[in-house]
């Protein structure tokens, strides 16, 4: 007995600097694509809140807790994502970070829903937030309203009489050419070719061949990051003239570093970069690089700012308690003034739907452009 | 029709890439009976040996791409034939094939963790411009490709034929006791097979990682491809496998476009049924008889 005791003595004696420990810190894991196709998006994302998370806890973390963010490869498979999700629910998460790709998303984001577990993505998909999910916040624009900006700038700006559209067949893709052409048609341009890629694609040869036969007036290019430098480098190789137009996924840093000299003069709508005639969002960027000797794309901004609307959104709520956080956010403003960390004044709705600022840029010898701000969409 | 024109030299240009990687499938099996399901990974890992002497050494270009090919040589060709080809292919060569699988999981790991998950820009040998031909626009980088890698091709079937050392290889190839009766020492011969293999991976590397760019996950593709090539053209025969690899190469440029991209990685396996049906030996393979 006296033996007994003396274990339970020496085992609550061990336990207690690790029940003091966990006091002292507060879960937030992140879910990335830290490998396959989506690699680049989830580096830049990981890196963006590592940035955030080190700022935050030299500053002595929030509430007085400093961030615990492990980060988890997705693989870039959703399956994996799922799986990932699931045991940080068990280990009690505060909010969940992530993952970037739409396809990961939409599957694991049910399970954060049903944990009551505030989930902060970088997912653009315009079904995400269309779900009636109270838990779920985006840190970039939907498809729904990137997609109404893109169409705009077709007619008016490259004034295409026709399109072809080249897209990447997962939920990111699919979500986006089907906003898209359905924009298009509202604004009378015919869609004359409609390419669908694969996810990994290596070889852009036979959709470039497709494209380039339709005579489209500009050609919208709307796939992830490697494959965007892979067609835009085909593109290159075959002549293509037709004005390249894309989002953000295609004006990408990486797209241009991964591209090279195939990806002067594309043009597109650009939610986020730091680039942008913001000082705030320049700031960031040449602190990026400094701390991780790449230039970040809009993905690392994404990841920088979640973290602090974490931060910002806690102490405005005063306890960490994950219900109150998901409904404080709907309808909140951010603005740089109140917490600098946000970078952009940005506003959530009801769905989750982020608004804010964004740009029309164009590649110029190897850079990225910006030659007009957009206004809020006004949600 | 120029698009046509255009899908069949770009996918000559792929093609003959195929067949490089075809032939040294080819190689292998003739000399060693070895297997190499590593061979996608032995593509694609000499580019980031180029990428390293380039970003962490500052070398340039050129003398990267000649330390690419030593290190291939060296690590891709002696020390896979020392360390993993010889130990196992006593045991018979399914315990070798299931190694060359270990093995390509550990290149492309090792590539992941090491260097980068990323794809990474890599140089092209020729920069692209482009030539009208019969109404299509071609890239001189589809021609300069085709050429490089049929030209290599075209040069060890030289080596083969025409030296006394690739006529001692051949024949190894056909029957090593005989060669060993006749004076020929065949281990340096698989040895050289082995490097020729390096080489050919690696010439292969630099030429289609301009295009797919250089990524830890290239080789899952170009494996593939390059055995299905190997077999459709006849596993045992040089001029066979390049044939086999222009034709996939061509194929799976206008099934993905005539038929359905989705479909695309489907039609060479359909060719591979259909060839190993109605014409096992390959296109230009000969038929072996085994005594047991």
């Amino acid at each position: 007995m006296k033996y007994l005791m003396k274990s339970f003595f020496v085992a609550a004696m061990a336990m207690a600097p690790v029940a003091a420990g966990a006091q002292s810190t507060i879960y937030i894991p992140n879910l990335a694509e830290l490998s396959g196709a989506g690699a680049v998006s989830g580096t830049n994302w990981r890196d963006g809140i590592i940035l955030a998370v080190e700022e935050i806890n030299a500053k002595g973390g929030i509430l007085g807790r400093k961030l615990d963010v492990p980060h988890v490869d997705t693989q870039s498979e959703a399956s994996i994502a799922r799986a990932q999700i699931q045991r940080m629910i068990d280990n009690k998460a505060y909010v969940v970070l992530g993952p970037v790709f739409s396809g990961s998303v939409l599957p694991s984001m049910e399970l954060t829903k049903q944990a009551e577990i505030p989930q902060i993505m970088g997912g653009e998909a315009a079904a995400i937030t269309q779900r009636g999910n109270p838990y779920i916040f985006r840190t970039a624009f939907g498809q729904q309203v990137s997609m109404p900006k893109i169409a705009n700038y077709m007619r008016d700006g490259v004034k295409a009489k026709s399109v072809a559209v080249v897209w990447v067949n997962n939920d990111f893709g699919k979500g986006g050419r089907d906003a898209f052409t359905a924009e298009m048609r509202k604004r009378n341009i015919p869609v004359v070719a409609d390419v669908s890629t694969e996810s990994g694609q290596v070889d852009f040869a036979s959709d470039v061949v497709k494209v380039k036969n339709a005579n489209a007036d500009a050609i919208f290019v709307y796939t992830n990051e490697e494959e965007s430098a892979r067609f835009l480098r085909e593109a290159r190789k075959q002549g293509i003239r037709a004005p390249l137009i894309g989002e953000t996924t295609l004006l990408g840093q990486k797209v241009i570093e991964l591209a090279g000299e195939a990806a002067n003069g594309v043009k597109g709508h650009v939610g986020l970069t730091a680039d942008a005639p913001v000082p705030a969002l320049q700031e960031f960027g040449e602190k990026f690089k400094k701390r991780f000797g790449y230039a970040n794309d809009h993905n690392g901004i994404k990841g920088y700012t979640a973290v602090y609307v974490i931060k910002h959104v806690t102490e405005k709520i005063g306890k960490f308690d994950s219900k109150a956080f998901a409904a404080a956010l709907h309808g909140m403003t951010i603005k740089p003034s109140d917490e600098p960390g946000i970078l952009m004044e940005a506003t959530w709705d009801k769905n989750g739907d982020i608004d804010r600022q964004s740009f029309l840029g164009e590649v110029v010898a190897g850079k990225q452009k910006i030659v007009e701000i957009l206004p809020k969409a006004g949600l | 029709m120029s698009g046509f024109i255009q899908l069949v030299v770009s996918g000559l240009a792929t093609g003959a890439i195929y067949a490089l990687v075809a032939v040294g499938f080819a190689l292998l099996w003739q000399t060693s009976q070895t297997i190499n399901f590593a061979q996608g990974e032995f593509v694609m890992v000499p580019a980031f040996f180029v990428l390293v002497a380039m970003k962490v050494w500052g070398l340039g270009y050129l003398p990267s791409i000649a330390i690419g090919l030593v290190v291939s040589a060296l690590l891709l060709g002696a020390a896979f034939k020392g360390l993993v080809v010889e130990p196992m292919l006593r045991h018979g060569v399914l315990p070798l094939v299931i190694s060359t699988v270990a093995l390509a999981i550990l290149m492309k790991e090792s590539v992941k963790d090491f260097y980068s998950s990323q794809a990474q820009q890599f140089p092209p040998i020729v920069e692209g411009t482009d030539i009208e031909f019969l109404g299509a626009v071609v890239s001189t980088q589809s021609i300069a490709i085709f050429f490089v890698a049929l030209g290599a091709v075209a040069l060890l079937n030289w080596f083969l034929s025409s030296t006394l050392t690739g006529r001692a290889m051949q024949a190894t190839a056909q029957n090593r006791a005989v060669a060993r009766i006749l004076g020929v020492d065949v281990d340096r011969m698989i040895l050289y097979t082995f490097l020729i293999n390096g080489l050919l991976t690696a010439l292969a590397s630099f030429l289609i990682s301009p295009i797919y760019l250089a990524k830890f996950t290239n080789g899952e593709t170009l494996g593939l491809a390059a055995f299905v090539a190997a077999i459709v053209g006849g596993f045992n025969h040089v001029r066979g496998a390049v044939l086999g690899g222009l034709i996939l190469g061509v194929l799976d440029n206008l099934a993905a476009s005539y038929v359905s991209a989705q479909y695309r990685a489907a039609v060479p396996l359909i060719v591979l049924v259909v060839v190993i049906l109605f014409r096992p030996q390959g296109l230009l393979g000969r038929v072996e008889e085994r005594s047991v």
